[in-house]
């Protein structure tokens, strides 16, 4: 039997096993396998031959590369939950499978309720009898381990925001409704532009706190940062600084091919996901034309890119290019002024006038340090910190939507509201704009906890004068 | 009991106590399918008797009347019958939330609803006042009146509305009965205490009459009815139809002060009342106490009925004392002459606790007796019709053996009315509202007969000549869809040249003329002659309309419907000792023990049960099921 929703969640448990498994049960499991996995043999996964492992590579939805794996297809009822099941093996490592769940979320793969796979597998007959009470005492545990967690972040700013949000929500509907619902009373006629310029704020308020869980992801898959410079300028040593300095290498995967290897390096406690180290390497010995326009446009599309300038030498016609590329650059630049133990030849205010000159916008700040000996990574860490998290807001806050559920809800709390967005863009009437209104309000309760209750009639008395 | 000590006055299958609006559904449902019922009523003259506000339907009470007509029941066409003013309500709302409201004839009503009872056939209607239910081995056997008279009985619905140990109070003054001079029922709720009943005692409250030749209606508002005939019935035909027209004031600052200066001699502040009063009806000093930055409030003047000079005036409900319900009124520009004809006044009553309900409005404690109504909890003659005509319905169904009937909340608004009752209870009198559906956009009141009449059929409520109307209405709107979704239009120039013709914008791409009326501006009328389309009635077209603007919000409904649907067909076995299943939490279990929900999602939606002890609802009865299956 399949239940309504294909589910996902981390299999194994959390930390950083050899490998780790996301695992997929419900009707739409293989469909969502198939859009993010490639088997290697060039084939697609729903040809290949169920309960045999098959290798390949996850692809997230824009194509970028997510991780190597191997995939198991177990199709329903010959499987854990009697379900189709789809198993994906990663390299283990959080950061990837927190990657590849999001992923199957986004596809369309809902977080699975704590021991939910267990309690399919019971109500679809593969547990026997004996097995139910400890399938109820599980459900009970977990639910209870979980709320445990997210009452953690209910004291935090989470709860807080999303409370203000829903709030305003509410009002929202419950001047609808009112009208709706009294057409005679002496109500106010809701102002439909008014509503949509309310319900643009709160959208771009449940961005923001989207993009705050951006620092949860940050945290978790790494800001990904770019190192540019021209050859010699001193790359490969601050590569190496910063990997010697700190071990904490997630996943290397040196593969055949160079094109997508990917390092971690911990700086100051910030991931950073250093893309096309090889190139970097290989660009400082030789000069490989498609090496250098693969670095460029990682650089282009980089979060941070860390450009590096030998201080010593001064400003050279090999740097221009590098100038140039920084002026494409969408993320923060961190200017590096290497070889700051050797006579410098160049300061700060030269780059800063050479950035505005060079139409560089991004510039976030310039340090000068020594990759060989290590002078001035102290500082690096710091600015990086900064830049991550704003300064202000610590490592405790960023935590704040590191949760993949939380976030799948903000995702789709944002999708409704945009819904609502189009409908009052369209004209159209008040019971139509209340329908997504009321579930992106609805939805947003699933974070603290609050459902569906007498609120928003409620709202309307305590607002409203109405009655005979 | 035994019945050779006691006068035995009749022998029915079904007997409602109370003939207002819910009795009077109950007892014609009961006897039109079969059972001999017995309507009794502690007042002749009385028999549905609006003792509040002269009007029937608005939003979430004309659906509800909608639905009640589309099943069988007689309100509908009742206030067709004898309404002086139509309204459609919300016609700029959207279509989910357009509501009819008419005003009545009280009398008129009244007398022909007691013209329909009394020729109903299997139905007696008799003038008793109900003192006892005689209630033996879980089961009603009986009611016993005030002059020990016995009706022996199968199944009694409750419908006693606010007659319960009512209480009037106006001012400083309180006296029992019930509304507008009726007794009050003095004796039945110790019995039902003696049951097991638990009682929840209400308030609610009416404004003043006044004399119509005694207002000045030129300094009023004029607030008419729809030129266009309009019924709540899918059976009514009625094409013209006088309309009273409305009238609208306000109240001012010399009345505000009036109130507030006399605010300690009101019911509310002096004590006597004691009962909880609905929100959405308070009464004018309670206006002005939580929203005293209002600078006026709206009066509506709606007349009683045609053969009556009683105008009600409608925003004005009080309890205060005579004379300061007669100092403010002549504040009031119209009213400074006002001769009132009635007062004012509160009323308290006993009403049960509807968690004591099952969806079928049947009591869990007490086999075969029912209770629909005010009685419940609820306000308003909607409300209690609809309540009526499922008691009644239930309760010959139990008679015969057969499958009682819960409308789901996506069917109907009757059915969200009783979950809601059922599973939440209420604190307050309740009242239906659109926004207390969920699925609101697929339980629309021009729809009400589309998702209604087959199961009226089933039932056996839906004679013939409305079974039939219904089916060529129906084919009528399937026809017409299916030929617009198979009318095929290509982008030709002589396409082009037709459609700018008609004023409309041309197509890019071959499309079905489904597909052209899905823009906002296109409507059947501007295709039909264009493509030689059949025409279609209005009722046909409005439906064919709406099935193809709202197609995407109507299916999106119906998604989330068949996702709880799943949960809903899950049963329950009414047995279920909460007890027994283990890892309930205590608060969970104790609400699941009081309103013992027939299925998992009636079992979701009480307040204090979380998702996850529903899943492991699910894994208990799945064992228990497993192991009556070995046992087998």
């Amino acid at each position: 039997m399949q239940q309504d929703y294909t589910i996902s969640a981390i299999a194994t448990a959390i930390g950083e096993g050899g490998i780790g498994i996301v695992r997929l049960s419900g009707e739409r499991a293989v469909e969502i396998a198939d859009r993010c996995f490639r088997p290697s043999g060039g084939h697609r996964l729903t040809e290949c031959t169920p309960r045999l492992a098959v290798f390949g590579r996850i692809y997230d939805e824009e194509e970028r590369f997510v991780d190597e794996a191997v995939c198991i297809v177990m199709k329903g009822p010959h499987s854990y939950t009697c379900e189709d099941v789809v198993e994906l093996q990663c390299h283990g490592g959080s950061l990837v499978l927190r990657q590849v769940l999001g992923l199957t979320y986004r596809l369309g793969a809902r977080p699975a309720e704590p021991g939910e796979f267990t309690k399919r597998a019971f109500l679809n007959g593969r547990l026997d009898l004996s097995q139910a009470q400890s399938v109820m005492d599980m459900i009970q545990a977990r639910t209870k381990a979980s709320l445990e967690m997210a009452a953690g972040n209910l004291q935090g700013r989470l709860s807080e925001a999303i409370g203000n949000l829903r709030q305003e929500i509410l009002e929202i509907i419950a001047h609808l409704e009112a009208s709706i619902d009294f057409p005679e009373d002496d109500i106010e006629e809701v102002a439909l532009g008014e509503a949509e310029m309310k319900v643009e704020h709160i959208y771009s308020e449940v961005q923001d706190i989207l993009s705050s869980a951006d620092r949860g992801r940050i945290l978790r898959d790494g800001l990904r940062t770019a190192i540019i410079g021209r050859p010699n300028a001193g790359k490969s040593s601050l590569m190496n600084l910063m990997l010697g300095q700190e071990r904490a290498i997630v996943t290397d995967v040196p593969g055949t091919t160079r094109d997508s290897i990917e390092e971690y390096v911990n700086i100051g406690g910030i991931p950073l996901k250093l893309a096309d180290t090889a190139g970097i390497r290989d660009t400082d010995n030789l000069v490989e034309q498609i090496g250098v326009e693969r670095a460029y446009s990682y650089a282009r599309e980089a979060e941070l890119v860390l450009a590096v300038f030998d201080g010593s030498d001064g400003m050279q016609e090999a740097d221009e290019p590098i100038w140039h590329l920084l002026s494409q650059c969408s993320g923060r630049i961190i200017v590096i002024l290497n070889k700051a133990d050797l006579a410098v030849r160049i300061d700060e205010d030269e780059i800063r006038q050479l950035a505005a000159k060079k139409e560089v916008e991004n510039l976030y700040c310039i340090v000068s340090m020594s990759a060989k000996s290590g002078t001035g990574l102290k500082e690096l860490e710091e600015e990086i910190q900064n830049l991550a998290f704003g300064g202000k807001i610590g490592w405790q806050e960023s935590v704040m939507v590191s949760d993949a559920r939380q976030q799948d809800i903000l995702r789709q709390a944002l999708l409704l509201l945009e819904q609502t967005r189009i409908t009052l863009m369209n004209g159209m009437s008040e019971d139509f704009v209340v329908i997504d209104l009321r579930s992106a309000w609805e939805k947003l309760g699933e974070i603290t906890g609050d459902t569906i209750g007498e609120d928003i009639i409620d709202e309307i008395f305590s607002r409203f004068c109405i009655g005979k | 009991m035994c019945k050779d000590d006691i006068f035995v006055a009749g022998e029915y299958d079904v007997i409602v106590i109370g003939a207002g609006h819910a009795g009077v559904e109950a007892a014609l449902a009961s006897a039109r399918l079969g059972c001999r019922t017995l309507l009794s009523t502690l007042s002749l003259d009385n028999i549905a008797m609006m003792p509040c506000n002269p009007s029937v339907g608005g939003p979430g009470k004309g659906h509800l009347v909608r639905e009640l007509d589309a099943l069988g029941g007689q309100m509908g066409i009742n206030a067709d019958e004898t309404c002086i003013q139509f309204r459609m309500l919300n016609t700029g709302k959207g279509p989910a939330v357009h509501a009819l409201r008419a005003q009545a004839d009280k009398k008129h009503y009244q007398f022909r609803m007691k013209e329909v009872c009394e020729n109903q056939e299997k139905l007696d209607v008799k003038q008793l006042l109900i003192d006892e239910l005689i209630v033996e081995d879980g089961a009603v056997k009986a009611v016993r009146t005030e002059n020990d008279e016995y009706y022996l009985c199968r199944a009694a619905i409750l419908a006693t509305g606010t007659y319960l140990k009512g209480s009037i109070i106006i001012g400083e003054h309180t006296h029992t009965g019930g509304p507008n001079g009726q007794r009050a029922a003095e004796k039945l709720s110790e019995s039902l205490l003696a049951a097991g009943i638990e009682l929840m005692r209400f308030k609610t409250g009416t404004p003043a009459r006044v004399d119509s030749r005694s207002l000045d209606y030129s300094k009023m508002e004029l607030q008419p009815g729809d030129e266009e005939a309009r019924n709540f019935s899918f059976m009514s035909d009625v094409a013209t139809r006088e309309q009273v027209p409305c009238y609208l004031t306000y109240t001012n600052s010399e009345t505000h002060k009036i109130i507030m200066d006399n605010i300690h001699r009101a019911p509310m502040a002096n004590g006597l009342i004691k009962g909880v009063g609905p929100r959405y009806c308070p009464s004018i000093e309670t206006k002005l106490v939580r929203f005293p930055d209002k600078e006026r409030h709206q009066l509506f003047l709606e007349p009683e009925g045609n053969h009556t000079n009683e105008v009600y005036v409608q925003g004005m409900s009080t309890s205060l004392p005579m004379d300061v319900q007669l100092a403010f009124l002549h504040t009031i520009p119209g009213l400074e002459k006002a001769k009132m004809m009635r007062p004012g006044y509160a009323i308290e009553y006993d009403c049960i606790n509807p968690l004591q309900l099952k969806p079928t409005l049947e009591f869990k404690k007490i086999s075969g007796m029912f209770s629909a109504g005010q009685a419940n909890g609820t306000s308003g003659y909607e409300e209690a019709a609809a309540q009526g005509l499922i008691a009644g319905i239930n309760a010959a169904m139990k008679l015969k053996g057969q499958e009682p009937l819960v409308l789901k909340r996506s069917e109907a608004y009757i059915g969200v009315l009783i979950d809601d009752l059922v599973t939440k209870g209420t604190n307050e009198p309740y009242r239906i509202m659109t926004s207390r559906a969920e699925y609101r956009l697929l339980l629309r009141q021009d729809n009400a007969d589309l998702r209604l009449t087959p199961i009226g059929r089933k039932i056996g409520l839906v004679d013939d000549a409305r079974w039939q109307r219904f089916s060529r209405k129906k084919e009528a709107i399937d026809n017409a869809l299916k030929l617009l979704q198979g009318y095929i239009i290509n982008p030709s120039q002589e396409m082009q040249q037709l459609l700018a013709g008609a004023g409309m914008e041309g197509i890019k791409n071959s499309q079905t003329l489904y597909d052209l009326l899905r823009r906002p501006e296109v409507t059947y009328d501007l295709v039909q002659p264009l493509f030689s389309l059949p025409e279609l009635a209005d009722e046909v077209k409005q439906q064919v309309e709406t099935a193809i603007t709202y197609d995407g919000y109507i299916k999106k409904q119906m998604e989330q419907v068949a996702r709880m649907e799943r949960l809903e067909n899950r049963r329950i076995p009414g047995e279920l000792d909460y007890a027994d299943v283990p890892n309930l939490r205590d608060e969970a279990r104790e609400k699941l023990q009081l309103v013992k929900p027939m299925s998992l999602g009636q079992a979701g939606r009480i307040s204090g049960v979380s998702p996850a002890d529903v899943s492991v609802l699910m894994i208990y009865l799945e064992q228990q099921h497993r192991l009556e299956g070995e046992r087998a």
